[in-house]
């Protein structure tokens, strides 16, 4: 009955058999001065990568052309093979500074705001909804804190609704601004295990992290970026001392011990473009 | 007991009274819930422009009409929707800061008005008028045409609730919904110019950011949920309307200055006791 009534948003059907994300020769500029150069790779469906470099590499800007804030000014994305247009199947988890966490809100609401799109215009969400937003909040283990303001949750419990918030999108490709920045060990590891649990949903992430170390020890691939796309692939290929170097020039340092490498990056924790 | 039932029951024997009195409860309604989402999106100084832009459209219906309410209104009611419209676009431009642009245009809109009604004699009078309102010259037909307005106001925030909630809370995540954000954003301001129009009676375009801003900042200190945060604002909305009005009838003070300094006061006590009451 309900669904016969839904004003259902125009929905794109997924092609299956195309990648998650298709980027072609994407080239963002901001006032002619370009943020992005000329960037192309592809992501297939359930792959978890990471997204390392300096400030102002263009991670934030690369995240937002995906999501479709911003226009490219060259080239072409495709989600499941279309344009990006009709799709609600992208969720961008935003940086904790830019959210208003005095907002009066609870952690169900803002769950909620994420299935707004499947709810559809003009319509209250319906019991079915409140279920489902519940099952989202079970499952990333918030359900104890549903009907708390945002502002009561710690660091890592709002990156962890935000994660909920995307499942409630039922969200296909999921882009996170460094969740991490900020976050103590134990909280950082929390978010990460919510993250690593998204691969049972074949859920595709991408994150931006300035943590070498953990982009190298937690996801399938890692994407080196400096305006322009400066590797891609398996970090043992991509993490090398060249490419690192024209990534981050002189800020970074290697350190040699027990036949492993620690990166240390010196250009932490600042709110990039 | 008695005493005090004469006391409220005395003013209702005038007809002005009770017609003053639903005037000051709708509008104190109607500018707290949509004065909800100037307080979260930090729109105070917006919805001031807003009102205060409005008042050339007002001098010309007057001027046209020699007085006549309802030509007044329609006229402030167009001036009010083009006004809305045109602040959304000042603010998608780069060149000068939005809110500098906004400060331009609504001294000199405000300042133009005050031009034309200048060229009346009885300009002091009608001006006090157009500036701090006065609910208790509210005719029947014009409480009709609050009540309609008013009413389409607050169906259409309920109608949209949760798609202005997600453009107030997360644009980006708006975008990513592929919701109509652009013509959202527009339509709140839209709402907020109508929101003013409907306030213009009571309180005037000097006051109005009190009657939006007031009831809304006070309900935000005891809300944890948006929908809690408007009824509790209507309510102290409707409240100060009433109370204001019994104050001005008691004091002989202004009634819409005795409004919006009524609301001023349950601010501040709620201020005193907010930190005692958590979220």
């Amino acid at each position: 009955m309900r669904s016969a009534l839904k004003l259902t948003p125009r929905h794109v059907q997924h092609d299956t058999e195309a990648p998650i994300l298709e980027v072609n020769r994407v080239t963002v500029k901001y006032n002619d001065r370009p943020a992005l150069e000329d960037i192309t790779f592809v992501l297939n469906a359930g792959e978890h990568i990471a997204v390392v470099g300096p400030n102002g590499a263009g991670k934030s800007t690369l995240f937002k052309v995906i999501a479709g804030v911003l226009k490219p000014t060259q080239g072409v994305i495709k989600i499941a093979g279309h344009h990006p247009g009709g799709h609600i199947c992208v969720a961008y988890v935003p940086q904790s500074s830019q959210v208003e966490w005095t907002f009066p809100v609870t952690v169900a609401d803002v769950v909620m705001m994420g299935r707004a799109g499947k709810v559809g215009l003009l319509r209250r969400p319906g019991r079915r909804d409140w279920e489902y937003v519940h099952h989202c909040l079970e499952t990333v283990g918030l359900t104890r804190l549903a009907n708390r303001q945002i502002g009561a949750l710690s660091g890592g419990e709002r990156q962890r609704m935000f994660i909920a918030r995307a499942l409630a999108q039922e969200a296909e490709l999921m882009l996170m601004d460094e969740p991490l920045t900020g976050l103590d060990v134990p909280a950082q590891e929390e978010v990460l295990r919510t993250v690593d649990e998204l691969r049972a949903r074949r859920v595709t992430v991408m994150m931006a992290t300035h943590d070498l170390n953990l982009a190298a020890s937690r996801f399938d691939r890692v994407m080196l970026l400096n305006r322009q796309l400066v590797g891609i692939g398996h970090p043992r290929d991509v993490f090398t001392a060249p490419l690192l170097q024209a990534a981050y020039g002189d800020h970074l340092r290697m350190v040699q011990a027990d036949g492993s490498t620690l990166l240390l990056s010196d250009t932490c924790c600042g709110r990039g473009l | 007991m008695d005493r005090w039932l004469g006391f409220l029951i005395e003013p209702l024997s005038y007809p002005f009274m009770v017609r003053g009195l639903i005037a000051a409860v709708m509008v104190g309604v109607v500018c707290a819930v949509s004065g909800t989402y100037v307080v979260l999106r930090g729109m105070a100084f917006l919805g001031d422009a807003l009102a205060h832009a409005i008042l050339p459209g007002i001098a010309i219906g007057y001027l046209l009409s020699g007085g006549e309410r309802q030509v007044i209104f329609w006229w402030g009611l167009g001036t009010a929707v083009l006004t809305a419209l045109g602040i959304g676009a000042v603010g998608k431009q780069a060149r000068v800061r939005g809110d500098t642009a906004i400060g331009i245009i609504f001294a000199s809109m405000f300042a133009l008005g005050i031009a034309l009604i200048s060229t009346v004699r009885s300009y002091a009078v009608d001006l006090a008028h157009f500036l701090f309102g006065n609910v208790l010259g509210i005719s029947a037909r014009d409480i009709w045409l609050t009540g309609v307005l008013g009413g389409i106001v607050l169906l259409t925030i309920l109608a949209l609730y949760k798609e202005f909630l997600i453009i107030s809370f997360d644009p980006i995540l708006a975008v990513t919904l592929r919701l109509p954000s652009g013509f959202l954003e527009y339509l709140l301001l839209v709402l907020i110019a109508l929101t003013a129009i409907v306030a213009l009676q009571a309180v005037g375009v000097a006051l109005m950011v009190a009657m939006l801003v007031t009831p809304a900042a006070t309900a935000y200190l005891f809300s944890r949920r948006l929908s809690t945060m408007m009824v509790l604002a209507a309510l102290i909305g409707a409240f100060s309307g009433v109370a204001g009005l019994y104050l001005s009838y008691y004091v002989r003070v202004a009634s819409g200055a005795a409004i919006v300094l009524v609301s001023t006061a349950i601010f501040l006590l709620a201020l005193l006791f907010a930190r005692r009451i958590p979220k």
